[in-house]
């Protein structure tokens, strides 16, 4: 059997304040393959957001291993990682295609090549004909969309998602839940998806991974077995309601 | 194009309110008998420009000397001593309560110590101008630097971006609209500094002018450097504005 794409086998995290220990995660242990959609669900406070920046390579960690890439699918620290946060963090005083642009930027990438690249990508996001508008004028989904362009534009072989659609209202919510279904299958990136929404986590991800809080653990990991593409109909399947209802009782709420 | 039309609209009202002032002066003055010591009518005022004794040439060139200068001082030295600030902190912790407890300082009170060190002249009215509009700007530039979205530093971070790219593509820019909101409240300090200066000592500019016109009490030519004064600010609050338009976007403008 070849190595997975990431492994992650009992990370622990601890955070120190006056004195006291705080464990932010534990037993975190997972692989990914490439080209998978994993969710990481749970409530607020059970380190879902402090995994992601362990994974991008922005905290440390206090034990267990994480290894991302392996021998045959390399990964670069350095250029394979995208990142999408609850809010778009457009600037202000870029368009919106050269808000795309930035991480070509900061790599130092051919901004020729790049910038059709951008085009391309922002028609994938369905923003063709706002390239040249400045953040302001777009309504926040399509900003969050532009910063999903952002993410994909040096073509990381990893995308991390920090609750990208929590500030959204829920009917643009679902809408770019769909959308990003596509962008991903278009794409072809692993995309980590934080969230504390257990139908988004089930709809979205090919594998969800569930962590609870108060002592912060992970609790479960499992396939989706819901076929891909997904229409917003599979949430009204029996299958799919088993998926939450799993969810759910982890969580204690049932 | 009714969005042109509502802009000139406002343009219009805008000039209207300002013609209304001059006509109510005008009226008040001649219909009210008011003596021209008192308040000179808008025609006596512009009259006094005719005086060649009054030399409004060079006067005007002097204070509009001090106010500039010592706006550019400020805003050179304001923004540059910020930037310093965001890149070594032990400077800023070092340093700005220093500023703050210098900005306690009536900088009116510096005013006959600048006479006993630089004389008469522009350069102690262009320090006074200098002196009391720095610190907003470097107060606010130093904030406009410091206001970056943590996570925006963490994708700056996963990419590998150098210190000087987060400075250029994001702090800087980030700090612009800051910039301009400090320079503002620099524009129109500098004026006042510039006139105090002129006021405690000079032998030139138009409150320097002022002082010797009141002697003599022709109100008319008081009234005129006011005004000149005034233009002289609007001017220099009017550059710095057109550069906000030009540097900052609509939205990031600080209002």
């Amino acid at each position: 059997m070849s190595e997975a794409f990431i492994h992650l086998d009992s990370v622990k995290k601890v955070y120190r304040t006056r004195g006291q220990d705080f464990l932010a995660i534990s037993e975190a242990t997972f692989d990914v393959e490439q080209g998978e959609l994993v969710s990481l669900v749970g409530p607020s406070g059970c380190g879902k957001t402090t995994l992601l920046k362990i994974l991008a390579g922005l905290h440390g960690f206090d034990g267990g291993e994480v290894r991302i890439g392996s021998q045959s699918q390399p990964f670069n620290p350095a250029r394979d990682i995208g990142m999408v946060f609850q809010q778009p963090l457009l600037l202000k005083w870029r368009r919106i295609i050269d808000n795309v642009m930035l991480p070509t930027e900061i790599l130092g990438l051919p901004q020729d090549a790049s910038r059709k690249r951008a085009y391309e990508l922002l028609d994938l996001v369905g923003l063709k004909g706002h390239e040249d508008k400045y953040p302001y004028e777009l309504s926040g989904g399509m900003q969050q969309r532009a910063s999903i362009a952002r993410a994909l534009v040096h073509d990381p072989k990893l995308v991390l998602m920090d609750e990208p659609f929590g500030a959204l209202d829920a009917l643009t919510r679902e809408k770019m839940n769909l959308e990003l279904l596509h962008i991903w299958a278009e794409a072809k990136k692993t995309i980590i998806f934080v969230t504390h929404g257990i139908t988004e986590a089930v709809f979205l991800g090919t594998r969800v991974v569930v962590l609870t809080s108060g002592p912060a653990k992970m609790a479960d990991n499992f396939e989706v077995g819901i076929p891909m593409p997904r229409t917003l109909d599979v949430r009204n399947t029996e299958k799919f309601g088993e998926y939450t209802r799993r969810i759910y009782r982890l969580l204690g709420m049932e | 194009m009714s969005g042109s039309n509502t802009q000139l609209q406002r343009y219009a009202l805008a000039v209207l309110s300002h013609l209304i002032l001059v006509a109510a002066w005008h009226f008040f003055v001649v219909y009210g008998e008011i003596p021209k010591i008192v308040m000179p009518s808008p025609y006596d005022t512009l009259h006094a420009l005719l005086v060649p004794n009054y030399r409004w040439l060079e006067n005007i060139a002097a204070t509009s000397i001090e106010i500039f200068g010592g706006f550019l001082l400020a805003a050179v030295f304001g923004i540059l001593i910020a930037l310093l600030f965001s890149w070594f902190r032990w400077l800023e912790m070092f340093a700005m309560p220093l500023l703050v407890s210098l900005n306690m300082i009536p900088k009116v009170a510096l005013g006959p110590l600048m006479i006993v060190w630089f004389k008469y002249g522009i350069w102690p009215n262009t320090l006074m101008a200098f002196a009391i509009s720095f610190f907003p700007i470097v107060l606010t530039t130093a904030r406009g630097l410091r206001e970056v979205e943590p996570d925006l530093l963490d994708l700056v971070r996963t990419l590998r971006g150098s210190r000087w790219q987060l400075f250029v593509k994001i702090q800087l820019p980030g700090a612009l609209p800051y910039i301009f909101s400090g320079m503002k409240v620099a524009a129109i300090l500098a004026v006042a500094g510039a006139i105090v200066g002129e006021f405690l000592g000079s032998e030139r500019g138009l409150g320097y002018l002022m002082l010797q016109v009141q002697v003599t009490l022709d109100t008319a030519a008081m009234f005129m450097a006011v005004i000149l004064i005034t233009l002289i600010g609007g001017l220099l609050y009017g550059i710095v504005l057109g550069l906000e338009r030009f540097f900052v976007v609509k939205d990031a403008r600080i209002q």
